[in-house]
């Protein structure tokens, strides 16, 4: 029995040096590739099979035919950094051009990010970026709007919607959720200060935002507890595309008169806005995202574009310039109302 | 009993199956795309498989002695978290790291405590810990990730040893490796380690202190993954609440896979490690023909499904042929005569 064993072991050894010298030598060649007559350009949602980033990606690709470049749609199952530094390795490995990419984590993925950068790879972050201590990792951050601005603008949809008076109350996502949270601070000052004659119905923005949480059910029974916490309302908004669907819908079966606008996608909203439930919502458009990123990119590798403050680069008609924290904002939120939701309900 | 010593004649081969699976995994990557064998992927598949290869270690020993782990990927973030905290709360970094393995030290104990002395089940203890330490690991960082860590410590998160393309993590990960093996297969301990797992009564009668052997084998997991924790901390450059969700999973897998047998009592060391490098392997090969990541993730699940049907079935094969050899069919028994 022993020396059975013990023969066993040394077959096992032999076993194990073989493949520790087959796996060697199937390590050292290191064929170089040649480079590819177009741009090779890697497109990295921070999750596949999520039809906002499809959207996005639609958006990369129109950009890719109109310069001949050839773009991959690549990235994990799940949105995490560690997940997608597996996906940075590939487009490094693959030795891509240019890597478009919003960052499922922003710290996480910026160790693979510089060493990416340090391959020559161009690097532009969109829809997500890094951690602002990390924007040197890439050329630029190509994002929809300031968050300031995001929040502004839906005060402004309010009031166009209540005739610039009235109580406003906000039905967010999570408590935690940080975009939200930052949106809703910038609210607050504007609507006092641009609409005298609006004001928040628990007195300030932070005593009138109900959570959601981004869930159907939640979103709809908060929309009942604001009817019910304060029948005066006017309006509510509504800056996340769950809670907005639930505000319309919930709106439409109790017949309420408040009057609801938020961040909503469009092909959800479609039916609310058709019958007049909700007059306007707004949305950064992902196509556009995906589609300057990657001019941003081709830009970069070309030479024509540094990503410095100041410096810009043409997408498509557009030209879009760098602020500070090196970041390229597509400008305003789109809004869809009854004149163009027939045609982007198609789209996104 | 008798069960057990055919699974373990089922079993014999499976670590070197997965051996020449990997064999051959290396071949077909390097034939199919120029990208896998080059030393910098060879570089990436080591660093991408470095975490679960350190907690794979202990599992195996946990599993092998008939209990089994569920808490590690959360404790791992717990222990990233703790060293994210003090960091950011002005503890130098080095010192951070040192909490962070008392830490991971005390969830093991915790652990240990509760299967061992409390006598509760495992799974169940350690699906309850797995939440507690993730919940704690938001309580300490809330939704806020520690970033800008010293860059000598991301340093050998992130580079290779100078004039090689091996990561900082290999110098702690290989003798790991080795010593694991050792241990396992050429000592006491692990001698203990599978009498434990074959049956417990049994190793109490002959002397074995199952109860203090198998708490210490909770804390010696525990701070497994609090080095585990300081590479998964240093590659990514910064503490998150979320870390290494899921790891739990693909370190079981892994185990398993390698040929280690859920009910206990058999596996090999090698077993594992060929069974991990191969998940790494084979996932970089499948990444780099641009396979879907639908169908990637698909593929792990796949090869567990594999690992724990095929020694069953031939398990079956073999006892059926037993059977028939012991009451030969007639035609059969001519046919041998013709012979």
């Amino acid at each position: 029995m022993k020396g059975s064993s013990r023969h066993m072991q040394k077959n096992k050894l032999k076993a194990v040096l073989a493949t520790a010298a087959i796996a060697a030598v199937a390590f050292v060649g290191a064929p170089t590739q040649a480079h590819a007559a177009g741009l090779k350009i890697a497109i990295m949602p921070k999750a596949v099979n999520n039809g906002y980033f499809t959207a996005w990606n639609q958006g990369a690709q129109k950009a890719c035919k109109e310069i001949k470049a050839t773009c991959t749609y690549l990235g994990p199952t799940e949105a995490t950094g560690p997940a997608q530094v597996q996906f940075i390795n590939q487009v490094i490995q693959k030795k891509y051009d240019v890597l478009v990419i919003s960052a499922a984590d922003q710290n996480a993925i910026v160790p693979s990010l510089n060493k990416a950068k340090a391959a020559g790879i161009k690097i532009v972050t969109s829809d997500a970026d890094v951690a602002t201590s990390a924007a040197s990792s890439r050329v630029v951050a190509v994002l929809p709007a300031a968050s300031a601005r995001i929040g502004t603008a839906e005060v402004d949809w309010i009031a166009a919607a209540t005739g610039g008076k009235g109580k406003i109350a906000v039905l967010s996502a999570a408590a935690t959720a940080a975009n939200q949270n930052a949106w809703i601070a910038a609210m607050g000052p504007y609507l006092t200060q641009k609409y005298p004659n609006m004001s928040w119905v628990g007195g300030t923005v932070d005593k009138s935002v109900f959570y959601g949480n981004d869930d159907p059910t939640t979103s709809t029974a908060q929309f009942d507890a604001i009817l019910s916490q304060y029948p005066d309302v006017a309006g509510i908004i509504a800056p996340t595309t769950v809670g907005v669907l639930a505000a319309a819908q919930e709106k439409k079966a109790k017949s309420a008169t408040v009057h609801v606008t938020g961040l909503g996608l469009p092909s959800q909203m479609a039916p609310y806005i058709e019958d007049g439930t909700v007059e306007k919502v707004g949305l950064w458009n992902p196509i556009d995202l995906g589609y300057v990123a990657v001019y941003a990119g081709a830009a970069a590798k070309a030479g024509t574009f540094t990503g410095k403050v100041g410096s810009s680069f043409k997408a498509g008609a557009k030209s879009y310039s760098v602020v500070a924290g090196g970041i390229a904002y597509l400008g305003d939120p789109f809004t869809f109302d009854k004149s163009n939701i027939e045609t982007f309900k198609t789209i996104y | 009993m008798m069960s057990k010593l055919s699974a373990l004649r089922g079993n014999i081969g499976w670590d070197k199956g997965v051996g020449i699976l990997l064999l051959v995994t290396l071949i077909v990557g390097s034939l199919i795309t120029p990208d896998f064998a080059t030393t910098s992927n060879l570089g990436f598949v080591v660093q991408d498989i470095g975490e679960i290869m350190i907690i794979a270690l202990p599992m195996a020993f946990l599993i092998i002695a008939g209990e089994i782990d569920l808490s590690v990927g959360s404790a791992l973030s717990l222990v990233s978290s703790t060293i994210g905290y003090s960091f950011a709360h002005g503890i130098s970094f080095g010192f951070a790291i040192l909490i962070g393995i008392c830490v991971g030290a005390a969830t093991g104990a915790l652990n240990g405590f509760l299967v061992n002395y409390l006598g509760l089940q495992s799974l169940a203890v350690t699906i309850g810990t797995m939440g507690l330490f993730r919940g704690l690991c938001f309580v300490l960082l809330g939704n806020t990730p520690v970033n800008q860590l010293p860059d000598f410590w991301t340093g050998l998160g992130v580079n290779n040893i100078p004039h090689t393309f091996l990561p900082w993590s290999f110098v702690l990960i290989a003798p790991l490796v080795f010593f694991a093996w050792i241990l396992l297969h050429h000592t006491k301990i692990g001698r203990w380690t599978f009498v434990t797992g074959i049956s417990a009564e049994a190793a109490r009668f002959s002397g074995i202190p199952v109860k203090r052997f198998k708490f210490l084998m909770y804390v010696a997991t525990g701070v497994m993954v609090s080095l585990a924790a300081i590479v998964y901390t240093l590659r990514f450059a910064s503490a998150s609440p979320d870390s290494a969700m899921g790891y739990e999973l693909t370190t079981i897998a892994a185990v398993l896979f390698g040929g280690v047998s859920i009910a206990g009592g058999f596996g090999t060391m090698w077993g594992v490690i060929f069974s991990v490098i191969e998940l790494g392997a084979i996932r970089s090969v499948l990444q780099l023909i641009n396979f879907s990541s639908n169908a990637l993730q698909m593929v792990s699940g796949a090869l567990l499904l594999f690992s724990v049907a095929f020694p069953k079935v031939i398990e079956l094969l073999k006892s059926r042929r037993e059977a028939r050899v012991k009451k030969p069919s007639p035609s059969l028994a001519s046919m041998r005569s013709v012979e």
